[in-house]
C-alpha cells in the first residue's frame, strides 16, 4: 500500500464515528471603528514604523523627499504620481541587494493590528523586492485600511503570493523582548494618503 | 434545608477542625448538618495518579452516600471541582453509576459557593481580628471558578485585614501526588509561594483547601517563618466568643 | 549540529531536579516567561470576542480532523493544480528519505531551514547531514542552539535558556564573520545574525519549511515569522521543500480570520507578528513540494481523548504559563515538543515505553493554567489524568494505591486506619524514611489529631 493510501486508511479508521462538529462563529466579522486612519497609524506607530499620515495630494512631494540620495527599487504598475527619480526594476537578487530601499503600495491593510498586506499586485512587486531591500517604504490609500482581520482575510486572494507586514523586522529570541531590525527591512515607513 | 457535609479524607484525618468549623458556621446560619458517616474519600487521588479503577469505586459510593440531600458542602476547592467537573467524565453516559453521577453532582458545593449562591450570604458575623492574605488554589479559581467568593467573605469579618497575595493565581506546588512523584519541582514551586506569603507580612494564610495549605504550611514551618495556616471555614466560623478561648481549633 | 532527543536517559523528575539548582537557568526562564506572560495577557484582553475565538478555533480544528482524509485529499488536490509536488510519509525515515532525494535531485549539498517543529521532530537535520547535506538554520534562536551544540529549550523561542551574555560568548566562540568588538545588547546580536547570515539567503539554492497552517480548499500554506529569515527560505531559493504534519491543515481560507488572530496573540504577544508569508503551488516558479508527515499523528488521531492534542497550533503559551516549565525548563523533557503540551504529545508520538516518556504525563501539578491559556481550548490536565491511567505503573507504587483504594473504600476501615495514625501521633519522626521523604526533605508534616472528625462526629452527634 502506497503511504498515501496507508495514511488515509489511518486518519479514517481512527476517526471512524467521531460526532459531526459545528463550528460557532460567534466573534467580531465586522469591527466598527470610528477613526480607521487614526487606528492603523497608531498601531503601526507601535511597532516603531514610521507613519506619517499626508493628503493624497502631498503624497508625491512626501515619496521625494523620503527617497532623495536612495537607491529606489520600483515595483512594476507603481501609480505614476508615486515614481521616484532613478527607480532601479530590481529584477535579480544581486540588483535588489544593491539597493538601498523600495517604495510600494499595499492590498489591504488591517487597522486593529496595524498590519499591512502585499500580494505582489501592481505597484507591490515580487516578494523578494520587498524584502531584500533594508527600507521599505508603503503608501497605504485610506480606503483599503479595513478595521479587523476577518475583513481583510473576506478581500484578499488566497492564490496570489501574499504577504503580511507588521512592523520592521524583528525578534524576540533574546529573553523574549523585541527589537526591530533582522533579515527583513530594518526600517519601514508608512504614508497613509487620505 | 437538608444539608450534607462532604468533609473529605484529608479533613477528616488530618484536618478535624475545618470539619468542626463548617458544622458551626452553618448551623450558626440556621442550616441542618447532617454528616453521612458511609463517606470516605472522593477519588481525586486515584483517578489523578492513574488507577481510573480504584478511583470509579470511590465515586460510586459517593454518588450513593450523598443521594437525596438538598446540598451537600465540601470544605475544599478541589475535591468539590473533582466531583462536580471530573466525575461527569469518568463514567460514560448509559453505563452504570452514569445516572446517579448525573444527579448528585450539581448539588455539590465548595463551601465558599453554598454560602453566597444558595444561602445569599456574604456576612456570616464572624470576627478574627488578624492579618491575613489568601490563597486561591488551583481547582477553586481555574477549577471551579470561585472568583472572588472566598475574599468578599473574608472583608466581611469583623477586624480582619486581608493583604492581597502576589502571585497569586500561581500553583503552589502540591498536585497531590504530584509533591512526592516531583520533590524537586514541587519544593521549588512551594518555595516561591511562601515567598510571596512571607511578603505580605500576614499572620495567617487562608485558603478553601487545606491540601495545598499542608503543603505551603509545611514550607513556612520548616523554614520557621511563624506564619500559621488555616482554612476559609474555621476564619469564618471566628466569632468574639470563641476568639476570648482562642481560635476555632 | 545539535543531536537529537530521541533515545534520552533519564526521567523527569530526575532531570528536574537537577534543573531546579541551576541559578543561571531559573533566572533566565522566570525572566522570560514573566514577561511574555504580561505581554500576552495585554493583547487578549484587548479583544472582547477572544473567548468567541477561542471556541471558534477549537471546533475548526475538531472539524478538521474529524474530516482530516477529506481534507487531505483537497489539499493534495489543491497544491498540483498549483503546480506544486505532494508527498506522503508514515514515519521520520520516510519523510528524511523523501527530503534526502529532492535536496540531492537539485544538486545542492547545502539548505537554509526555517525554524520548524516538524523537521526537528523527525531530526532532518542529522537525517541530511548522514548524506552530505549540511542545512542551516536561519532563526535567530535556532542559530544560537545550533552553534552552542544545544537542544532546544522551547516551541517558540528554542534558546529561551540561554541569556544575552551566554548568547554573545556562544557567537564569539563559534559564529564566522563576528564583529570582534560585539556586545551583548540584543540589537547588536541581531545584527550579528543579520551580516552573518546574509550570503548565504542570497546564494542558496534550496530551502526546508514547516507551516503553520495548510488551507485544503485553496492549497495554501501559511508561516508566521518575525525576523524576515522566513521570507528569505521562502521566497529566494529556485526549490522550497516544506515538511507538514497532516494536522496542520485547515478546511477554509475564511477560516484563518480566526487563527491569524489566535496565534500571534498567544505565541509572542503581540496584536500581529512581523511577517506572515502565505504562497500556493508555484508561487513566482519556484519548485515547490510539500512533504505531508504522519509520524504516529494517527495514533493520537485514534485516541478519543488524546486526539484534542492535534489541536495545537505550537503557540507556546502554555509553556509560558506552567510554573512546571518555568522551574524545571524544557530540556526536562527530553523532546522536541517541551512544556504541558510536550507532556500530552511526545507520550502519544513516541508511546510510553522508555522510562522518560512514561513519567511525562506526571509532569504536571494539574493547576489548570495551560488549559485556561490554550488557544484551541486543549483540556490538558484531562489528557494528562487520561494518560496516567494508560501508563504501566511501577509495582509499588500499584500495591501501595491498592491497599489505600481498599482502606477508602469501607468507612470502618478507614476510622481504624485514622485511629492507629493518632495513636502513634507522638512518635511518628519528622524526617520520614523511603520514599515518603520526598515530603519532608523539605516540608514538615502536619500534627495528626488525636481524633478524626468522625470519632469527634460520633462523640458528640450521635450521642
Amino acid at each position: 500500500m502506497s503511504a498515501r493510501d496507508e495514511i488515509l486508511a489511518r486518519v479514517r479508521r481512527a476517526v471512524e464515528g467521531a460526532p459531526e462538529v459545528a463550528i460557532p462563529r460567534g466573534y467580531r466579522t465586522t469591527v466598527r471603528v470610528a477613526d480607521l486612519v487614526g487606528l492603523f497609524a497608531e498601531r503601526v506607530d507601535d511597532y516603531r514604523a514610521v507613519v506619517h499620515v499626508l493628503p493624497s495630494a502631498e503624497v508625491p512631494g512626501k515619496i521625494a523627499e523620503l527617497v532623495a540620495g536612495r537607491r529606489m527599487v520600483v515595483p512594476d504598475g507603481l501609480p505614476p504620481e508615486w515614481q521616484v527619480p532613478g527607480g532601479v526594476a530590481g529584477g535579480t537578487v544581486a540588483e535588489l541587494d544593491g539597493a538601498d530601499g523600495v517604495v510600494t503600495g499595499c492590498a489591504v491593510a488591517i487597522a486593529e493590528t496595524g498590519t499591512i498586506v502585499l500580494d505582489a499586485g501592481p505597484g507591490q512587486g515580487r516578494r523578494a523586492q520587498t524584502l531584500v531591500p533594508d527600507y521599505h517604504l508603503c503608501v497605504v490609500r485610506a480606503d483599503q485600511i479595513v478595521a479587523g482581520v476577518p475583513e481583510a482575510v473576506a478581500r484578499l486572494d488566497p492564490v496570489r503570493p501574499l504577504t503580511w507586514i507588521s512592523g520592521p523586522s524583528a525578534t524576540s529570541d533574546i529573553e523574549l523582548n523585541r527589537v526591530e531590525g533582522v533579515h527583513g527591512p530594518r526600517t519601514l515607513e508608512v504614508i497613509i494618503s487620505t | 434545608m437538608r444539608v450534607a457535609l462532604f468533609i473529605t479524607c484529608v479533613n477528616d484525618t488530618l484536618f478535624p477542625g475545618t470539619g468542626k468549623a463548617v458544622v458551626s458556621l452553618l448551623r450558626r446560619l440556621g442550616c441542618e448538618v447532617d454528616f453521612p458517616t458511609a463517606q470516605t474519600c472522593c477519588g481525586q487521588m486515584h483517578v489523578n495518579t492513574g488507577y481510573r479503577q480504584e478511583g470509579v469505586r470511590l465515586a460510586r459510593r459517593f454518588t450513593e452516600v450523598f443521594a437525596g440531600y438538598d446540598a451537600v458542602v465540601a470544605p475544599s476547592g478541589s475535591c468539590a471541582a473533582m466531583v462536580r467537573e471530573q466525575y461527569p467524565k469518568l463514567v460514560r453516559p448509559g453505563s452504570r453509576g452514569a445516572a446517579a453521577i448525573a444527579e448528585v453532582t450539581p448539588k455539590v458545593y465548595e463551601l465558599s459557593e453554598f454560602l453566597l449562591d444558595v444561602l445569599k450570604v456574604d456576612d456570616v458575623g464572624a470576627y478574627f481580628p488578624h492579618r491575613v492574605t489568601y490563597h486561591p488554589t488551583c481547582h477553586s479559581l481555574r477549577g471551579l471558578h470561585l472568583g472572588d467568593r472566598p475574599t468578599r467573605l473574608l472583608q466581611n469579618v469583623r477586624g480582619l485585614e486581608l493583604v492581597p497575595l502576589p502571585a497569586a493565581d500561581e500553583c503552589c506546588g502540591f498536585g497531590g501526588t504530584f509533591s512526592v512523584k516531583n520533590p524537586a519541582v514541587s519544593a521549588a514551586m512551594g518555595a516561591d509561594k511562601a515567598r510571596s506569603v512571607l511578603d505580605t507580612g500576614a499572620e495567617v494564610l487562608c485558603a478553601a483547601d487545606n491540601s495545598c495549605l499542608m503543603h505551603i504550611g509545611g514550607t513556612l514551618s520548616r523554614q520557621r517563618t511563624g506564619v500559621r495556616i488555616m482554612h476559609l471555614a474555621e476564619i469564618l466560623a471566628s466569632t468574639e466568643a470563641s476568639s476570648q478561648g482562642g481560635d476555632a481549633q | 549540529m545539535s543531536a537529537t532527543f530521541i533515545g534520552m536517559p533519564g526521567n523527569f523528575p530526575q532531570n528536574a531536579a537537577k534543573a531546579v539548582q541551576n541559578s543561571q537557568l531559573r533566572y533566565n526562564l522566570r525572566k522570560a516567561t514573566h514577561t511574555i506572560r504580561g505581554k500576552r495577557a495585554n493583547v487578549v484582553n484587548e479583544l472582547p470576542d477572544w473567548q468567541e475565538l477561542r471556541a471558534a478555533g477549537k471546533a475548526i480544528k475538531d472539524d478538521t480532523l474529524r474530516h482530516l482524509d477529506r481534507y487531505l485529499v483537497q489539499m493534495e488536490e489543491a497544491v498540483t493544480r498549483a503546480g506544486g509536488h505532494v508527498h506522503w510519509a508514515r514515519d521520520a525515515d520516510e519523510a528524511n528519505r523523501i527530503v534526502t532525494r529532492l535536496v540531492q535531485a537539485t544538486g545542492e549539498s547545502e539548505v537554509v531551514k526555517v525554524k520548524s517543529m516538524a523537521t526537528q521532530e523527525i531530526g532532518l537535520n542529522e537525517a541530511l547531514a548522514a548524506q552530505g547535506i549540511t542545512a542551516y538554520e536561519t532563526d535567530l534562536a535556532e542559530l544560537i542552539v545550533q552553534l552552542g551544540d544545544d537542544f532546544p529549550s522551547h516551541i517558540l523561542v528554542p534558546a529561551i535558556h540561554r541569556n544575552r551574555a551566554e548568547i554573545r560568548e556562544i557567537f564569539l566562540d563559534k559564529m564566522r564573520p563576528v564583529p570582534a568588538d560585539l556586545t551583548d545588547e540584543p540589537r547588536a546580536l541581531a545584527e550579528a545574525a543579520r551580516l552573518h547570515l546574509r550570503e548565504r539567503f542570497l546564494k542558496s539554492k534550496v530551502a526546508v519549511s514547516g507551516a503553520n497552517f495548510m488551507i485544503a480548499e485553496t492549497g495554501t500554506l501559511v508561516v508566521l515569522e518575525s525576523e524576515g529569515n522566513g521570507r528569505m527560505c521562502l521566497t529566494l531559493p529556485e526549490t522550497l521543500i516544506s515538511v507538514v504534519g497532516i494536522e496542520k491543515l485547515l478546511p477554509s481560507w475564511r477560516d484563518l480570520e480566526v487563527f491569524m488572530q489566535l496565534l500571534p496573540r498567544s505565541s509572542t504577544g503581540e496584536r500581529m507578528n512581523p511577517y506572515t508569508s502565505m504562497w500556493t503551488g508555484s508561487t513566482e516558479g519556484q519548485d515547490f513540494h510539500l512533504v505531508l508527515l504522519d509520524n504516529g499523528r494517527t495514533n493520537v488521531l485514534a485516541d478519543e481523548v488524546g486526539r484534542q492534542a492535534l489541536r495545537c497550533i505550537r503557540c507556546s503559551a502554555c509553556l509560558n504559563v506552567c510554573p512546571v516549565y518555568e522551574r524545571a525548563g524544557g530540556h526536562a523533557y527530553g523532546s522536541v515538543y517541551p512544556g504541558p503540551i510536550g507532556a500530552i504529545l511526545t507520550p502519544q508520538l513516541r508511546g510510553m515505553s522508555s522510562e522518560l516518556d512514561a513519567s511525562l504525563p506526571y509532569a504536571s501539578s494539574l493547576c489548570g493554567a495551560c488549559y485556561e491559556v490554550c488557544p484551541v481550548a486543549i483540556d490538558i490536565p484531562e489528557v494528562l489524568v487520561d494518560l496516567r491511567a494508560k501508563v504501566h505503573h511501577a509495582p509499588a507504587e500499584r500495591a501501595g494505591m491498592r491497599v489505600a483504594g481498599w482502606i477508602l473504600n469501607d468507612e470502618v476501615r478507614l476510622s481504624k486506619a485514622q485511629r492507629l495514625a493518632s495513636r502513634f501521633r507522638k512518635v511518628v519522626p519528622k524526617r520520614l524514611p523511603g520514599p515518603l521523604s520526598a515530603w519532608t526533605d523539605t516540608r514538615d508534616l502536619p500534627e495528626i489529631p488525636e481524633e478524626s472528625f468522625r470519632d469527634w462526629w460520633e462523640r458528640n452527634e450521635r450521642a
